[in-house]
């Protein structure tokens, strides 16, 4: 978002990338461009001109620590580390690690700070989480919804070797 | 009993098959939402983004007046769609200060003269901490802060002129 801080681009009609704010099925209508007026050809033009891409990009560069690592090895380790685990809430199937995003950047940076003042990973991102919720997360906690996140590797190993057992004494008899 | 053990399979790949295709056929284009809502608003201080008006702090919403944070960038089109609508609830009494998201002097300037300036208060985020603080994964997002600093509702991305009623309510019953 920065992307996001996207933009839907009204006149793509439903677009749907990570950043679009406007739901393509929820607001489609209101994606749309109002109806123009018909100054023709001068007005789309200008039109088309202010929403080119690079438009809805920010007007500052990015915080230095974006893309910068941190100088000690160890800490751009554990940096990095918890990146790979931190959602990019633009584009949402990207850890802010591996997006482009603009606000990845920013959340790069906003670890990169932290990691170098010397907070602890995990402080980290439970303070991202009691802002974003545990969707910021790769990582999720262990709670009433994700248990079986954790309960069902072991359910499925379990019934995977009994399933073996049986077959393998069926063998042997 | 084999009947079962034979066909078992089959319907557990069936099964697979359709939550897979389900989730194919409509992605999830998830909002994410602020946890913020319902607790204090983060301690900032940010600074002036354009000359004569005042930058922002945390503490102007703690003066017992419900407010309005916008989040908001010269840079951003829904930004521009909104407009009208913020200059309709500043018509209507409401109070908004707002967060400019990695801009300059000059552009938020213009933005303002274009679109008319609803503002009372502009804080320059530079490095969009205070919106990764506010839990605000995009501009423009518009947080109504009741008169004691705490978060009541979040606006994700434009006001349209079908909201303003909610927002006018919303700013009354934070009172």
């Amino acid at each position: 978002m920065r992307g996001a801080n996207q933009v839907p681009l009204p006149l793509a009609g439903g677009v749907r990338g990570g950043a679009s704010r406007v739901s393509p099925t929820a607001r489609a209508s209101h994606a749309l461009p109002r109806p123009l007026p018909r100054a023709g050809g001068e007005v789309l033009a200008a039109l088309l001109l202010c929403i080119s891409p690079a438009f809805a990009q920010p007007v500052t560069p990015p915080a230095r620590y974006a893309n910068v690592q941190l100088a000690d090895p160890a800490k751009e380790a554990s940096a990095r580390a918890l990146m790979e685990t931190l959602r990019c809430l633009v584009c949402q199937g990207q850890s802010i690690a591996d997006s482009d995003a603009d606000m990845a950047a920013d959340m790069r940076a906003l670890v990169r700070e932290r990691i170098e003042r010397g907070e602890k990973p995990a402080s980290i991102r439970d303070w991202l989480i009691a802002r974003y919720g545990d969707y910021v997360t790769y990582d999720p906690p262990l709670s009433g919804l994700t248990w079986p996140l954790w309960l069902a590797p072991i359910l499925l190993l379990g019934s995977g070797g009994w399933i073996a057992r049986s077959s393998f004494r069926r063998r042997t008899r | 009993m084999k009947r079962f053990a034979l066909w078992a399979p089959l319907a557990i790949f069936a099964l697979l098959f359709a939550v897979v295709a389900s989730g194919l056929f409509r992605p999830a284009e998830k909002v994410v939402r602020s946890a913020m809502v319902g607790k204090p608003l983060p301690d900032f201080a940010l600074p002036a983004m354009v000359p004569g008006k005042p930058g922002l702090t945390s503490a102007s919403f703690r003066q017992g007046r419900p407010r309005l944070l916008n989040v908001f960038a010269s840079w951003c089109i829904p930004c521009i769609a909104e407009a009208p609508q913020l200059m309709r609830l500043k018509a209507m009494g409401v109070p908004i200060d707002a967060i400019a998201i990695r801009d300059t002097a000059p552009a938020i300037g213009g933005f303002l003269r274009r679109n008319g300036d609803p503002y009372e208060r502009i804080g320059s985020d530079r490095a969009s901490q205070v919106q990764l603080a506010l839990g605000s994964s995009g501009v423009p997002e518009t947080f109504v802060i009741d008169g004691r600093g705490i978060v009541v509702k979040q606006i994700i991305g434009d006001i349209r002129p079908e909201n303003v009623a909610d927002i006018v309510q919303a700013v009354k019953d934070a009172r």
